[in-house]
């Protein structure tokens, strides 16, 4: 089935959904420009905007019924872009994601950032990121959905490095930024391609003229919009910056590194989808990177023991599984977006409780100096590890239902992306055990100092909301196709409808493999004493401890290359054209410093070389007058 | 005839101009400038009488009164010269070099 | 054949004399020269028909204007030879080489050029007119009238110009009678000097005065009079008397008092060497 077309529309709910993205918009200005004024009550802004978004979404999305709306606001650029919303079914899910999580996080981040005297600019960058975000998702053409794009970005760097006094984290902010760098400069250039193809950068424009364009222009610009979406979603090969993001504050890690910004690639991919369906080999590179980065993200999960870095590699991993689903077309659609809006939660959940656990231990970040946790923050722990079975797919929770319709799909279309995928679930199941065994089971291993205790209800009640999304909301959408059916005007469903089965082949492997993957993680981590310095480990461990070496590779083939680019260019600006001007300055200086000489200040000298002149002059007017 | 006045002219001139290079006061520098300008004006009355046009005339009469406002203003300076520095060598004047 | 005698003589007079005033030590040797060079060339104006150039060349230049060199020199200071040594080096070479060359390349142009054999002379010229005067005049208030007109402006200017280059702003009120015997006495030595001669055997005022301890006061003499004793020998048969002498000529004189007697006669010029500073 074709997507519907999209209706011009203003006035409503949804006239009005402008609003989501200047509400959080005019919190960061106030935030920003009003300064320590609003340091005492700067956070409710920032919580009232989001939510504030969030009503208008809810309202939007009430009186959305399935239609495609464009609501035009205002020229950007004369004849080639205007700034105009599409609300869809698509969109719309993104936007109730983003401003129903987002603003949980911003409850939650008024306890966790309660003792931080930066506070109130916290908030102004968390209104910031939302607003550009819904930028990014409401947007009708890719001008603006480029805006939103760069907006997220910079919403991240300034966030990542938001304790800049930590030199890893100014580091890890630039490293997001020039690494994102790469992915929008393929975005861009897929843009133009775009612009110079069909002349017009609106969706409905282009999935209209999607066949007039040759099948190599499309896989070109395929290629370059996934360049793009690797970029921002940490997908191979532009993975590295997501491990080391983790520097910033947990609720942004939960917020942008886990829930939302990251999955904006997936968003591009299904978004572009008339691309990809006209460009079957770009949907193959699609899929090939989805798998190669569930499988790396998972391998990486596997031996980190600081539980941000942890719980990054399981992100890489989840969108590796969103990116899969996106590349398998129509069929794949829904349940990427399903697993995106379910991953949001029970990661965000995760993200959430390790950050009320960091709270708790003294912001201690490594597993193995924690252990047995359970008995004192019940709470945090209940509501962890439901987010921990949701992830791993224990049956009926919300992941089962979503990485299951990935991998079913997968299946269908090619066998063997289909049996790695299965296996990234086992290994998903390892790591998540892992964590949650390291975490609150076994032995106590925490420092002397550390007392840890429950968190305050301002940070346990958005846990408790996302657990329950964690729990039912998979379900939800899977279940009689609920979410392909609502998403079908906007991407286009599969003629044959999937039937969910839960006996099918992959389903009954992959819940095999999680549980292997689990017991393994019980005897090494659970049953036994987890040592307090991490073993050397064999190479693979190693291999994995170092994010599979990304960061070496990223350094030997771009960095020391470029490095030596840079000291040949400046070797040749000092040497070259530095000592070119320079030596022509110093010989004009010296020749000048000479000839200065001349002038000795004797009126007598200077009358000589007159007289002389005029001597000459006489000379040279009776030789002319001779001849 | 008019030649050798033309001659006499040219010599005086040079000599003129050979007292400026070498002397060092600046009033026999001063009255060695209006020998020259004497040389001139002689050559003029010389032109004047050998194209029987008084306009030469006119022209020295010029000369003469152009070296008048000099001279009241040149002896100006070099008093004022003097009354700082003390001296009327031109040679001390010669601050303004490299 | 009579104007023939005339300009010989008086060229041979001029030349001589231009060459005299720039090799004569004394600048009022050279006035004089510069003077006797243009009464030349005022006889040689009248020779070529140009009577009142010769009337105004007299009365102008060597009325006027050698009249202010004059007055510049006494003020300068008449007394002073100049050195004729030079200083820069191979000035005197190059002017030498440069002033003969030029006016040998002159000499030779004027040599070459192809004149008339016979001058046209300017009886045409003047006799409409009714004489050279009148000739003159009607050019200088026909042809000439503008630029005569301008000649006057130069001259108010140049009136102008050295009034205000000779004129000595007084930047404090002038000292009275009063304010000097004050600071004289400020000084801590209210006395005149020492007349010359008192308290000696001799009353000649080139002869330094004894002082009552019977030592010799050099301030006594004039250091003008020590000076023309010394260089022509009229020492004083005592040597102590001759010493104190050739101390007096030899060293500025830079006691208290005779600085005050000279600062007072020049204040007005140290003020204005102040501004200049």
């Amino acid at each position: 089935m074709e997507p519907a077309e999209i209706i011009p529309h203003s006035g409503g709910v949804i006239g009005a959904s402008w609003l989501m993205i200047a509400l959080p918009l005019l919190g960061a200005a106030i935030l920003l420009l009003g300064g320590r004024r609003t340091n005492a009550w700067g956070h409710y802004l920032g919580v009232l905007m989001s939510l504030g978004s969030f009503v208008v979404a809810v309202l939007a999305f009430l009186q959305l019924a399935g239609g495609r709306y464009s609501i035009r606001l205002f020229d950007f650029i004369p004849g080639i872009a205007d700034i105009s919303l599409l609300v869809d079914p698509l969109s719309i899910s993104f936007c109730l994601l983003i401003t129903g999580v987002g603003s949980l996080i911003h409850i939650y981040s008024i306890g966790y950032m309660s003792h931080d005297p930066d506070r109130r600019r916290f908030f102004a960058y968390l209104n910031l990121f939302v607003a550009a975000m819904l930028l990014l998702v409401l947007s009708s053409n890719y001008v603006g959905l480029f805006i939103g794009w760069e907006g997220v970005g910079l919403a991240s760097y300034l966030l990542i490095g938001f304790w800049q006094f930590k030199p890893t984290a100014a580091a890890a902010a630039k490293k997001a930024f020039i690494v994102n760098r790469v992915g929008d400069f393929g975005l861009l250039v897929g843009i133009f391609l775009m612009w110079t193809t069909f002349g017009s950068l609106a969706f409905g424009d282009i999935s209209g003229k999607v066949g007039e364009a040759s099948q190599g222009t499309l896989t070109a610009i395929g290629l370059l919009l996934l360049l793009g979406a690797c970029g921002k979603s940490a997908q191979l090969p532009l993975q590295s910056w997501l491990l080391d993001a983790m520097e910033g504050p947990t609720p942004v890690s939960a917020l942008i590194h886990a829930a939302t910004m990251v999955t904006a690639g997936v968003y591009l991919v299904v978004r572009s989808g008339f691309i990809f369906e006209g460009a079957p080999t770009a949907q193959l590179v699609v899929t090939i990177v989805g798998v190669a980065t569930l499988l790396a993200g998972a391998i990486i999960g596997c031996a980190k023991d600081d539980i941000k870095k942890g719980l990054a590699g399981s992100t890489m991993s989840q969108i590796g599984y969103m990116m899969l689903g996106a590349g398998l077309g129509p069929a794949g659609y829904a349940f990427a977006i399903g697993h995106l809006i379910t991953h949001g939660f029970f990661k965000a959940n995760m993200f959430l409780g390790a950050g009320s656990v960091m709270h708790g231990m003294n912001d201690e970040v490594n597993m193995r100096k924690y252990g047995g946790l359970f008995s004192v923050m019940k709470v945090t722990a209940v509501t962890f590890i439901i987010g921990y079975l949701a992830i791993i797919g224990f049956p009926l929770l919300s992941g089962y239902f979503t990485k299951d319709g990935i991998i079913e799909t997968a299946m269908h279309h090619n066998q063997i992306l289909g049996w790695l995928a299965v296996a990234g679930a086992g290994l998903t199941g390892f790591y998540m055990s892992r964590m949650v065994f390291m975490t609150f089971f076994g032995k106590r291993r925490w420092d002397s100092e550390a007392h840890p205790h429950e968190s305050p209800a301002v940070m346990t009640v958005p846990l408790i909301i996302l657990s329950i999304g964690s729990i039912f909301l998979g379900g939800y959408l899977v279940l009689s196709n609920r979410l392909m059916l609502f998403l079908a005007p906007a991407v286009g469903r599969p003629e044959e409808l999937p039937v969910f089965h839960w006996n099918s082949v992959a389903g009954l492997a992959t819940l095999a493999l999680v549980a292997v993957g689990a017991v393994l993680a019980w005897f090494k981590y659970g049953k036994a004493e987890v040592p307090e310095v991490a073993p050397r480990g064999s190479f693979v461990t190693v291999f994995a401890r170092r994010d599979l070496y990304g960061d070496a590779l990223n350094e030997a083939l771009l960095m020391r290359p470029g490095q030596w680019l840079t000291r040949i260019a400046v070797f040749f600006d000092n040497r070259g054209i530095d000592g070119l001007v320079n030596g022509l300055a110093a010989t004009i200086g010296g020749s000048s410093g000479r000839l200065r000489r001349l002038q000795t200040g004797f009126a007598r000298t200077y009358a000589l070389s007159i007289l002389f002149g005029a001597a000459v002059l006489a000379g040279a007017l009776l030789l002319v007058g001779n001849l | 005839m008019t030649t050798e006045y033309l001659v006499l002219s040219a010599l005086l001139f040079a000599i003129g101009a050979l007292g400026v290079l070498i002397r060092r006061n600046a009033i026999v520098v001063f009255m060695c400038v209006e020998l020259m300008l004497n040389a001139c004006n002689l050559a003029f009355v010389t032109f004047a009488r050998m194209h029987g046009n008084l306009d030469g005339q006119i022209i020295a009469f010029f000369v003469m009164v152009v070296a008048a406002a000099e001279v009241v203003i040149g002896l100006a300076i070099i008093v004022t010269i003097f009354r700082t520095r003390r001296s009327a060598s031109v040679d001390d004047a010669n601050l303004l070099k490299y | 054949m009579g104007e023939t005698i005339t300009f010989w003589v008086l060229a041979v007079v001029s030349v001589g004399a231009a060459l005299g005033m720039i090799f004569s030590r004394k600048a009022v040797y050279s006035a004089l020269l510069l003077g006797g060079v243009m009464l030349c060339l005022a006889v040689l104006y009248a020779v070529q028909e140009a009577p009142f150039l010769a009337a105004v060349q007299i009365i102008v230049y060597t009325g006027a204007i050698m009249m202010l060199f004059l007055f510049v020199l006494m003020l300068v200071g008449v007394d002073s030879a100049d050195s004729l040594v030079e200083t820069l080096r191979g000035q005197r070479v190059w002017a030498g080489l440069a002033g003969i060359g030029f006016a040998v390349l002159v000499i030779l142009a004027i040599g070459n050029a192809l004149f008339v054999p016979e001058p046209a002379g300017l009886a045409a010229a003047t006799e409409q007119a009714g004489g050279n005067v009148q000739a003159l005049a009607r050019l200088v208030f026909t042809r000439y009238v503008f630029a005569f007109e301008v000649t006057s402006a130069l001259l108010i200017t140049a009136a102008l110009g050295a009034m205000v280059l000779a004129h000595r702003e007084r930047l404090e009120p002038k000292a009275t009678q009063k304010d000097m015997a004050r600071a004289r006495f400020a000084e801590g030595d209210p006395s005149p000097l020492p007349a010359p001669g008192t308290y000696a055997r001799n009353n000649a005022i080139d002869m330094p005065a004894l002082l009552p301890d019977g030592s010799v006061s050099e301030l006594s003499v004039n250091r003008h009079i020590a000076r023309y004793d010394v260089e022509r020998g009229h020492l004083p048969d005592d040597p102590k008397l001759a010493e104190a002498l050739k101390h007096a000529v030899e060293e500025e004189p830079v006691t208290e008092r005779s600085h005050r007697h000279e600062q007072a006669s020049s204040q007005e010029t140290d003020s204005q060497a102040e501004v200049t500073k």
